[in-house]
C-alpha cells in the first residue's frame, strides 16, 4: 500500500509516496529475463571472434551439430538470407565540413547480425549454437573452428586517420566516418582579437555501462501464423518491434515486444542488437522457441561502450575573464560499426560547448572516426557529460589564466535568471533557468570560503613537507539538454524517427484508473510517478491506478526511454490525457447536474458547483455513468477513456551546481572524495524521492567516472579490461556520501515544467571531481590531469611535476592551459 | 549425479545434481527460486548472494554439492505472512533500489552483515558492503536502510534475549 507521511488536500504530486514497483522487486518476485522460461525452449550460444581484424576464411559448425544436446549451428552465411536489411542505424550522420551543407552520403557500414566474411572487433559474432540447454549450448561453442586471415588492427583515432591505415571498410576508402559542425556568430574574428584565448586537450575514455543485469533475449514463435512474440532486456520495445519489423521483413503487426523487468540499462539497453535479431531469425527457421542470456564478459564486448571522444576545446576570453567565444573540435572514436545512434551521440553534447555561460559566439566540430573496437553508443549522459567535462575543465583554466578565483569566473559569466525560452550563443533556446541560484546554493552548502581557507593552510605546508593530503576543491555548473525531442528539430539533424510519447487513461467503471505509458522503465519508479499525476489529475489515490508499460500489445503507441525524456515527454503526454478525461467527465457532469460547464469548477478532486459546494461529482462517479451510457448528454460516446501523444516544442534544460571535495595522499596519488555538494535544478518535482534517488545513482556513476573506469584495449584490439575484476566499478567502500539540495525552476517547455534528471549526475560529477583533483595537486606543481584521476596516474603526476623521473611525461608533458 | 538434502526457506529440499551445478543454478533453475540473480562470471557482483546456515555467501562460488545438509535462505524466505522482514522494509522506506536486479544479493548481504554483529557506521556497513555492486543508486539509501534496519532487528533480538 503507498503510504504518505502528510498529504494536502489530495495533491500527491511532490510528496514522498514510496515506490508501488518494489513489492515484487524486494521479494524476488520481479520477472527478470533470465526468469522467464516457456516450454520446449532452446538455448542459443555465441561464437565471437577473438581477434579484432580479420578475414573469415573457414567457419565450420559441422563437429558442434554432434555434441550432446545441439539441435542446430548457423554460420553467418547459413543464415544471411534471413536480413532483409543490415541492423539499423537510426541517425546517420553525413560531412558536413564548416560552413558547408551537406556534401557527402552518409558513411554507415552495413552490420549483420552474424559476420558473413570479415570481423572487426574482437567480440563480434561468427556463428550460432543452438541445444537444449545452457551449459551444452556453451560447450558446443568450443567445438566450433574458424580460421581468421588476420589483418591489421588500428585502436586509435588519429592513427584510423592517418594515410595508410588499415581500412575497416574498403568501401568508404577512409575510417573517418563524418566530420560535422557548425558555428554561430564571429567565432573565428573574436578568437583572432581575444586578449586571452586558453586552449586545452581533454581525453574522455572509453566506458563500459555495467548495468547489473546482463542483456537477454527470448522469442517465442507462433509459426503456424508467422507471429513472434519478443522478450527482450531492452529500455525500446517500441522502437525494437519497428526496427525487427524492418531488419526480419516481418509484418509488424505480427511482432510483440515485451520488455519485462529490467535491471538497469544506463543507455546500454537502447539499442537494436544482434542477438535479438539471431534469436527470432532462429525461432523462425527452427520453430520453437529460443533464449540466449549474455555472460558479463560477453557484455564487456558485445554490449556498446560509451564515450572515447578526444576533445579539443578553447574559449577566449577578456583580460577579466569575460567570456566571449568557445570552440571545440572532438575527435570520436566510434569502433567498429555504427549502432543505433553511435553517429549522433555528440551531436546530444554539440550545442552545450558553452555551458550556462554567456558568450558570443560559438563553434563545434565532430570528426567520428572507425576503429577496431566495440561500437559505441548512448552511455548515461550521452555527449553531454563531454560537453559538460570540456567546458568546466576550461573555466577552471581560464580562471587560472586571468588570476581568479575558480567560483568568481563561474559567478562572473552565468546567464541571469530567465523564465521563458532564451536564444543562446549555439542556437538553441533554453528552456529556463536560474543558474546563480543554484551555484550560490551549493557554495554556501559546501561552506566554500571556509574550504578555501583551510586549503590556504594546509597544501602549503603539506606541499613542502612532501607528505600529507592535499585539500581540492572543484565546481561543475552543468546545463544539459534533455526531453528528446521536438520532432522537427531531430528532422532537421537527420534522425530517423520523431520524439514524441504517448498515454492512455482508461477510467474503470469501479473508480479505478489504468494508465497505459509508451516510456519503458528500468529502474526509474514511472509506475509510482505517473500514479501521481493522474491521481492529482483526475482526483484519485494513486493506489486507484494501475500503470502499464514494456508490452507493445499493451502499449501500441510509445518512444520508450532514454535520455531523461520520459516524466517531460511520457509524463506530459499522461498529463494531455488526462485534460481530456476531465475535458469530458466535465460535459456528462454539467449534463447530471443540470448546469452548464461554465458553472462547474474543478476543485479538491471534484467538480463542484460554483456557489453549491454541496453540488459535486468525481471522476469515479462519471466513469460509472459513461459505462452504463444511461444518460449522457448529445452525441457523448459512452466510456471515459483517452489517448494523448505529447511531441515537444523544445527541449528541456536541467541544470545546477555540483561542487566536489577531495583529499588527494602525496604519497600514493590516492584520491578521497570527502565531500559532495549537488543543487540541481530539474524543474517541478513529482516524487522528491525518486528524484534525489537518480542524483544520487548518477553522481556515483559520474565519480566513478572520473576516478576509477577505463576500457582498455591493447595494440592487437583485445579488450584487456575484459570483466569485472579488471574493469573497475566502485562499490559502496569506494563511494562518498552525498549532500543534496535543489532549485525549482519550472520548465517553459511543457505544463508540467518539469525537465528529467536522469542523467544530471552523471554529467556533472566527473569534471566536479577532477577539478578538485587538480585544484589540490597544483599546489606541488602539477599542470595538468585528465580522465580517470586514479591513484597511478596521479602519483606519476606528482612524481614528473617533482623531477623524480617517474612521471609519464609523454602523457602529462601536453598538459597544462597554454 | 550426486544426492544432496537441504533446507531452502524452511522446506526440506532432495535432488540429484550435476556435481560442477553452482548452487545459484540448483536455486534458480531446480526449484525455480528465480529471486536470487546472476550479474557477472567473476564473482564480482554480489546479486546472487544468500544466506547458508547463517552467513552470506555468494551462492556462485559454491557448488550444490557443498549445500549438502545446510539451511539456506533466499529472498523469497524473507517476508512472511504477508509482511516484508524490517530489512526489506527498510529498502523500501528509504528508497534503496531502483531496477532491483542486485537487490536480492543486496539484502541477504546486508543480513549477514546485520547479523555477524559487524558495527554499523557508514563506513563499516560500506566496508561490508563491498562485494555487492549496485549501478543504480549510488549506495547511500542501501547503507542506511541497512543501518535502519539494524537498528530495528538488534533491538528486538535485545528484547527477547532479555525475556
Amino acid at each position: 500500500m503507498t503510504q504518505v507521511a502528510e498529504q494536502e488536500a489530495k495533491r500527491w504530486v511532490g510528496g514522498g509516496v514510496l515506490r508501488k514497483e518494489d513489492p515484487e522487486l524486494l521479494t524476488g518476485q520481479a520477472r527478470f529475463i533470465d526468469d522467464i522460461t516457456v516450454p520446449g525452449m532452446m538455448w542459443i550460444s555465441l561464437v565471437r571472434t577473438p581477434v579484432a581484424h580479420a578475414n573469415l576464411t573457414r567457419v565450420d559448425v559441422s563437429a558442434a551439430l554432434k555434441m550432446p544436446g545441439v539441435v542446430a549451428a548457423f554460420t553467418g552465411q547459413d543464415l544471411a538470407s534471413e536480413w532483409a536489411s543490415a541492423m539499423p542505424c537510426a541517425w546517420p550522420i553525413a560531412d558536413r565540413v564548416l560552413p558547408e551543407e551537406n556534401t557527402a552520403d552518409p558513411r554507415i557500414a552495413d552490420h549483420w547480425p552474424v559476420a558473413k566474411d570479415k570481423v572487426r572487433y574482437s567480440g563480434e559474432i561468427v556463428a550460432v549454437v543452438v541445444a537444449d540447454s545452457r551449459e551444452h549450448a556453451v560447450d558446443a561453442v568450443e567445438a566450433v573452428e574458424v580460421d581468421y586471415d588476420e589483418l591489421p588492427v588500428v585502436t586509435r583515432p588519429e592513427e584510423a586517420l592517418a594515410d595508410g591505415a588499415p581500412l575497416l571498410h574498403d568501401e568508404f576508402g577512409t575510417n573517418r566516418m563524418y566530420t560535422w559542425g557548425f558555428s554561430a556568430g564571429e567565432v573565428d574574428r573574436i578568437f583572432a582579437e581575444a586578449p586571452v584565448v586558453v586552449k586545452q586537450r581533454y581525453y574522455h575514455p572509453r566506458l563500459i555501462p555495467n548495468a547489473i543485469e546482463p542483456r537477454g533475449v527470448l522469442v517465442a514463435p507462433v509459426s503456424s501464423q508467422g507471429e513472434f512474440t519478443i522478450y527482450s532486456a531492452t529500455q525500446i520495445p517500441h522502437i525494437l518491434k519497428t526496427l525487427m519489423s524492418l531488419v526480419m521483413g516481418i509484418h509488424e503487426g505480427k511482432i510483440r515486444v515485451i520488455a519485462p523487468d529490467v535491471g538497469g540499462g544506463f543507455g546500454s539497453k537502447l539499442n537494436f542488437y544482434a542477438e535479438e535479431a539471431i534469436a527470432v531469425a532462429v525461432a523462425k527457421r527452427l520453430g520453437v522457441p529460443v533464449k540466449w542470456i549474455e555472460e558479463r564478459s560477453e557484455n564487456y564486448l558485445a554490449t556498446i561502450h560509451g564515450r572515447d571522444v578526444i576533445q579539443d576545446m578553447e574559449v577566449a576570453a577578456t583580460e577579466e575573464g569575460k567570456l566571449l567565444a568557445t570552440r571545440v573540435k572532438l575527435l570520436a572514436d566510434f569502433g567498429a560499426y555504427s549502432q543505433l545512434v553511435t553517429p549522433g551521440i555528440p551531436l546530444l553534447g554539440a550545442w552545450l560547448y558553452h555551458g550556462p555561460y554567456d558568450c558570443q559566439a560559438y563553434g563545434f566540430e565532430c570528426t567520428g572516426v572507425y576503429t577496431n573496437k566495440t561500437p559505441t553508443d548512448a552511455y548515461r549522459g550521452a555527449g553531454r557529460p563531454e560537453a559538460t567535462y570540456a567546458v568546466e575543465r576550461i573555466m577552471d583554466a581560464l580562471a587560472k589564466r586571468v588570476g581568479k578565483d575558480t567560483a568568481e569566473i563561474r559567478e562572473m559569466n552565468l546567464i541571469q535568471p530567465f523564465t521563458e525560452a532564451k536564444t543562446v550563443a549555439s542556437g538553441l533556446a533554453f528552456d529556463s533557468g536560474d543558474y546563480p541560484a543554484s551555484f550560490n546554493k551549493a557554495k554556501q552548502l559546501a561552506g566554500y570560503d571556509e574550504l578555501r581557507r583551510e586549503q590556504a593552510e594546509r597544501n602549503p605546508a603539506a606541499a613542502a613537507d612532501g607528505r600529507g593530503k592535499l585539500l581540492g576543491i572543484g565546481f561543475s555548473t552543468y546545463i544539459e539538454m534533455c526531453g528528446l525531442a521536438p520532432s522537427q528539430v531531430l528532422a532537421a539533424l537527420k534522425y530517423g524517427a520523431g520524439g514524441w510519447d504517448a498515454a492512455t487513461i482508461r477510467c474503470h467503471p469501479t473508480g479505478k484508473v489504468t494508465v497505459i505509458t509508451g516510456t519503458s522503465p528500468h529502474g526509474q519508479g514511472h509506475v509510482t510517478s505517473w500514479s501521481q499525476i493522474t491521481a492529482d489529475a483526475l482526483g484519485v489515490t494513486p493506489d486507484d491506478v494501475e500503470v502499464l508499460h514494456g508490452d507493445t500489445a499493451v502499449s501500441s503507441w510509445g518512444m520508450d526511454t532514454y535520455g531523461s525524456r520520459s516524466l517531460s515527454v511520457g509524463g506530459t503526454a499522461l498529463f494531455k490525457a488526462a485534460e481530456k478525461i476531465r475535458a469530458k467527465a466535465k460535459r456528462i457532469a454539467a449534463h447530471e447536474l443540470e448546469v452548464s460547464e461554465d458553472d462547474l469548477e474543478w476543485a479538491d478532486g471534484k467538480f463542484q458547483v460554483a456557489g453549491a459546494p454541496d453540488k459535486t461529482k468525481t471522476i469515479p462517479e462519471i466513469a460509472f455513468s459513461a459505462w452504463t451510457a444511461h444518460a449522457l448528454p448529445g452525441d457523448e460516446e459512452p466510456g471515459l477513456s483517452a489517448t494523448a501523444v505529447w511531441d515537444p516544442p523544445n527541449f528541456t534544460f536541467p541544470a545546477g551546481t555540483h561542487i566536489a571535495v577531495v583529499e588527494v595522499d602525496q604519497e600514493t596519488g590516492s584520491v578521497e572524495v570527502v565531500k559532495y555538494v549537488a543543487v540541481d535544478d530539474c524543474g517541478t518535482i513529482i516524487n522528491p524521492m525518486i528524484v534525489d534517488g537518480q542524483v544520487h545513482g548518477g553522481v556515483a556513476q559520474g565519480i566513478a567516472e572520473a576516478l576509477y573506469e577505463e576500457a582498455v584495449y591493447d595494440d592487437n584490439g583485445v579488450l584487456v579490461t575484459g570483466n569485472m575484476t579488471t574493469y573497475r566499478v566502485p562499490s559502496a567502500a569506494e563511494l562518498p556520501s552525498f549532500t543534496l539540495d535543489r532549485t525549482v525552476t519550472p520548465s517553459s517547455t511543457n505544463p508540467m515544467g518539469v525537465k528529467g534528471i536522469g542523467e544530471a549526475g552523471t554529467i556533472a560529477a566527473p569534471a566536479a571531481v577532477v577539478n578538485a583533483v587538480a585544484d589540490a595537486v597544483q599546489a606541488v606543481g602539477v599542470g595538468f590531469v585528465d580522465l580517470p584521476v586514479s591513484a597511478e596516474r596521479v602519483w606519476r603526476a606528482i612524481q614528473a611535476a617533482r623531477g623524480d623521473g617517474h612521471g609519464d611525461v609523454d602523457q602529462l608533458s601536453e598538459g597544462g592551459a597554454q | 549425479m550426486r544426492r544432496i538434502t537441504c533446507a531452502v526457506n524452511g522446506v526440506q529440499r532432495e535432488a540429484e545434481v550435476e556435481p560442477r551445478q553452482l548452487l545459484v543454478y540448483f536455486l534458480r533453475e531446480t526449484l525455480g527460486l528465480t529471486g536470487t540473480n546472476v550479474g557477472c562470471d567473476t564473482s564480482s557482483c554480489g546479486a546472487c548472494t544468500v544466506m547458508v546456515d547463517g552467513e552470506s555467501v555468494k551462492s556462485c562460488t559454491m557448488l550444490t554439492v557443498q549445500a549438502d545438509g545446510t539451511e539456506i535462505t533466499t529472498i523469497e524466505g524473507l517476508a512472511s505472512n504477508g509482511e516484508l522482514h524490517p530489512l526489506q522494509e527498510a529498502f523500501r522506506q528509504h528508497h534503496g533500489l531502483q531496477c532491483g536486479y542486485c537487490t536480492p544479493g543486496m539484502i541477504m548481504a546486508g543480513l549477514g552483515l546485520i547479523q555477524s554483529g559487524a558495527g554499523m557506521s557508514d563506513e563499516e556497513v560500506r566496508l561490508g558492503l563491498e562485494g555487492n555492486l549496485c549501478r543504480c543508486t549510488g549506495y547511500q539509501n542501501i547503507v542506511t536502510a541497512i543501518q535502519d534496519a539494524a537498528g530495528q532487528l538488534r533491538q528486538s533480538a535485545n528484547l527477547q534475549g532479555g525475556s
